[in-house]
C-alpha cells in the first residue's frame, strides 16, 4: 500500500538485498514496525514480525533481544514513530547499546495521517499542523543517537542505494545499537506540499542535488548548509552490548 | 539475597510483594520488566536479584510503556514474562494489553491498587482493571486476600495466561502487598505448571490464528521458522492485515469466546457458611478477610449469614451470582471504593433479592463490625 514513488518500497528492497547478500537465515530475523507508512514494511515480509503499536518498537525489541539473544532484530519505522512518541525508548535503547538495527525513514512528516509536523520537519516548513510555517527546530537524529550512546550510525538517502544496502549490512553485523537514517522521498506529502515537487523523479533529483558528504559539509558555510542532507557512515564503535553486560552479571551471580 | 529467610523450611515469613516474586519464579517466569512505583517497587527489587540466579532476565525500563511492550516481546520470543505496577502505571499499559489480547500473547500483569497520588489502600480500580483497555476484550483477573494467595494466585495467573493466551492480572492491594504473613513455598514437584501449546505441524502447514478445535491456537516462538505476523490491526487466520469485517468479527468472537465459553473452568471462588444462609456477603481481596470475621460473628448471634469469596473477579460469573441471589434474602457487598462491583452483582441478581452496597473510600478496609452492621441492616 505504498504510494507511487514512495521511498518505502526502496527501503524494503535495500533491506532484503542486505540480508540476502549476508546470507542470513530469515527464520532467525525478527522485524518490528510501529505505525505509519514505513512501519508497514515488516508486515509485508515473511518473517517473525511485531507490528502496529505506535512508538514502542524499541521496547518490544528490548524484550525480544533479551529473551533470545540469538535472534537478529531489525526495526523499520518512521521519524514520528521513533523520535516523537518513541523518543524516550530510542535514547534508552541507544544508551543501553541494545544489539538491534534500527532503520528510520526520515520523510519529513507524519505521512500516513496526511502530513502533520514531526520532530524532523525543517524550521519554516508548511505542514497541515504548521500552516504558517514550522516554528520548531528539527532533530539531527544521527547526533541525537550518537549522544545517547548508539555505536553504529549512518545516514543515506534512497538515491544512494548501494551505500544504503551496505550500511544496513554493516549495521546488522555490528554488535551494538545500529542506527541507519534513510532520508526518503515522499512525493505525496513532503514533496508536494513542502518542496513543491509533485513528481517522484523530481523528488529523487532533489535528494541527489541536496546531499553532501561530511567532508564537503565541513568546507561549507552555515547558509550553504541550509536544507542540505549530510550523508555518510559517521560512527562505528565496539562497546559492550546490553546482552554482554547481562551475561557478565550472570557470571558474577553464578560464581557467588 | 539480602532478605533473611529460613532456608531449612518451606514456610517463610514474607512480604506480600516478595511472595508474588516467588510465585512467578515457581511458575517459570524468566523475564520481568518494570518501573518503580509505590507499592509495587519491592516486586522489581526482589525479582532483579532473583532472575539472574535462575537464568532469567530483568530490566528496569524507562516507563510502564517500555515495561509492558518489552514483556510482550519476550513472551513472543518464548519466555514467560511478567510486569508489575500500581493503578496509575496500569493506565499506561492499556494499549499493550490491547496488543496482547489481539495477538493472543500470554502475559501476567501485577496491579497493586492504590489511591491516586497517595499511598493508601483502595479497591477503586476493580473496573479499570477490566475495562480500561480499548476494543472488545476479556480480562482474567485474580484477587488474592493473603500473602499465601499472592504466591498461589501468581502461579495460577501464569497457568491461565498460558492456557488461554490472554493477559491475566494479579490484582493485589496496598495492604496485601506491603504486609508480611506466613507463606508455604510449595515444592516445585507439588506445583502444577501449564505451558502454551506448541504447533504440531510444520511452518508451511501452520495457520497461526485458526484456533481449532478449542479456540486457543498453538503458539510457536520467534526463531523457529513459523514467521508469524503479530499485529494489533484486524487480521485473518494467517495473521495478515485485512479490511474484511466478517473476518474481524469472527476473530474477536473467537478471542473473547476463549474466555467466555470456559467461564466455569476459569472462575474460582470459595464459600463459607453459605449453604443455609439467608444473607450472603459477596467480597473480594482484602475485604473478604473482614467479611469472614463478620459472618462468623453474625452466626454467633444466630444470624444465618454466609460469605461468597470471589477468587476470580473477572470474568464476571453471572450464573454464580444469580444462583446466590435466588437463595438469599439479601446480598451485602463491602468494597473499598464508592460502590463498583456491586453494580455487576445487582445486575446479575435480576431483582431476585435486595442488594446492599457497603462503600468505603477512606484508605482502609472495613472492620468486621462495619460489615456486621451491614448484615443486620
Amino acid at each position: 500500500m505504498f504510494c507511487p514513488g514512495c521511498a518505502c518500497g526502496q527501503i524494503m528492497n535495500n533491506f532484503l538485498y542486505a540480508i540476502d547478500d549476508l546470507g542470513l537465515d530469515p527464520n532467525k530475523i525478527v522485524t518490528i514496525g510501529g505505525v505509519g507508512c514505513t512501519a508497514r514494511i515488516p508486515a509485508y515480509l515473511n518473517m517473525d514480525t511485531i507490528h502496529g503499536i505506535h512508538g514502542r518498537t524499541l521496547a518490544f525489541a528490548t524484550g525480544v533481544k533479551l529473551a533470545n539473544p540469538q535472534l537478529t532484530v531489525v526495526i523499520l519505522t518512521g521519524d514520528g514513530d521513533v523520535a516523537a512518541i518513541g523518543g524516550n525508548h530510542l535514547i534508552q535503547a541507544a544508551r543501553r547499546n541494545l544489539d538491534v538495527t534500527l532503520i528510520v525513514n526520515n520523510n519529513g512528516s507524519y505521512a500516513m495521517t496526511g502530513g502533520q509536523v514531526s520532530p524532523v520537519t525543517p524550521f519554516g516548513a508548511s505542514t497541515t499542523t504548521t500552516t504558517r510555517g514550522n516554528i520548531e527546530t528539527p532533530f539531527d537524529l544521527c547526533k541525537l543517537v550518537e549522544a545517547a550512546g548508539g555505536t553504529y550510525i549512518s545516514r543515506w538517502t534512497t538515491v544512494h542505494s548501494a551505500q544504503l544496502t551496505n550500511a544496513i549490512k554493516e549495521g546488522i553485523l555490528h554488535r551494538g545499537f545500529s542506527f541507519i537514517e534513510v532520508v526518503g522521498q515522499c512525493p505525496t506529502i513532503y514533496g508536494r506540499y513542502v518542496l513543491k515537487l509533485r513528481e517522484p523523479v523530481d523528488n529523487i533529483k532533489w535528494l541527489k542535488e541536496n546531499s553532501v558528504t561530511k567532508a564537503q559539509a565541513e568546507k561549507m558555510k552555515t547558509e550553504e548548509l541550509e536544507g542540505k542532507v549530510i550523508i555518510g557512515n559517521f560512527v562505528k564503535k565496539n562497546l559492550p552490548t546490553l546482552n554482554d553486560r547481562y551475561e557478565a552479571l550472570e557470571s558474577r551471580v553464578k560464581s557467588g | 539475597m539480602t532478605f533473611a529467610e529460613n532456608k531449612n523450611s518451606s514456610y517463610q515469613f514474607m512480604l506480600g510483594n516478595h511472595a508474588i516474586v516467588e510465585g512467578a519464579i515457581a511458575a517459570g517466569c524468566r523475564y520481568f520488566a518494570g518501573y518503580p512505583i509505590t507499592p509495587a517497587s519491592e516486586i522489581s527489587e526482589r525479582i532483579s536479584d532473583r532472575l539472574p540466579e535462575v537464568g532469567g532476565k530483568f530490566i528496569q525500563m524507562e516507563d510502564e510503556l517500555g515495561s509492558i511492550y518489552s514483556v510482550i516481546g519476550a513472551s513472543l520470543a518464548g519466555v514467560k514474562s511478567m510486569t508489575a505496577t500500581a493503578s496509575a502505571g496500569y493506565d499506561y499499559m492499556q494499549e499493550g494489553i490491547e496488543f496482547a489480547v489481539a495477538t493472543e500473547t500470554p502475559l501476567v500483569i501485577v496491579d497493586v491498587m492504590r489511591l491516586r497520588g497517595a499511598e493508601q489502600a483502595t479497591q477503586a480500580d476493580i473496573m479499570q482493571v477490566r475495562w480500561a483497555a480499548a476494543g472488545d476484550h476479556e480480562m482474567i483477573v485474580l484477587a488474592p486476600s493473603s500473602v499465601q494467595e499472592l504466591f498461589d494466585y501468581t502461579i495460577e495467573a501464569f497457568n491461565l495466561s498460558e492456557t488461554y493466551r490472554n493477559p491475566v492480572v494479579v490484582l493485589s492491594e496496598m495492604t496485601l502487598s506491603l504486609m508480611r504473613e506466613r507463606v508455604k513455598i510449595r515444592d516445585p514437584s507439588q506445583i502444577r505448571i501449564v505451558n502454551r501449546k506448541h504447533p504440531k505441524v510444520s511452518p508451511e502447514e501452520f495457520i497461526p490464528f485458526l484456533g481449532e478445535p478449542d479456540g486457543v491456537p498453538p503458539m510457536a516462538k520467534f526463531g523457529e521458522g513459523y514467521n508469524v505476523l503479530y499485529t494489533i490491526n484486524p487480521h485473518d487466520k494467517r495473521g495478515m492485515i485485512t479490511g474484511d469485517m466478517e473476518e474481524y468479527d469472527q476473530l474477536y468472537k473467537r478471542i473473547t469466546g476463549k474466555i467466555t465459553r470456559s467461564i466455569n473452568d476459569i472462575v474460582k471462588y470459595q464459600t463459607y457458611y453459605l449453604d443455609d444462609a439467608d444473607i450472603a456477603v459477596i467480597a473480594y481481596g482484602s475485604e473478604s478477610r473482614s467479611a469472614l470475621e463478620a459472618v462468623r460473628k453474625a452466626r454467633e448471634e444466630g444470624i444465618k449469614a454466609g460469605l461468597l469469596k470471589l477468587v476470580t473477579v473477572w470474568p464476571f460469573h453471572e450464573a454464580l451470582i444469580r444462583s446466590v441471589a435466588e437463595r438469599v434474602k439479601k446480598i451485602v457487598v463491602p468494597e473499598m471504593n464508592l460502590g463498583r462491583y456491586v453494580n455487576e452483582i445487582e445486575r446479575a441478581s435480576e431483582c431476585k433479592t435486595k442488594v446492599l452496597s457497603l462503600p468505603l473510600n477512606k484508605g482502609r478496609m472495613h472492620t468486621s463490625g462495619e460489615i456486621l452492621h451491614g448484615i443486620k441492616m
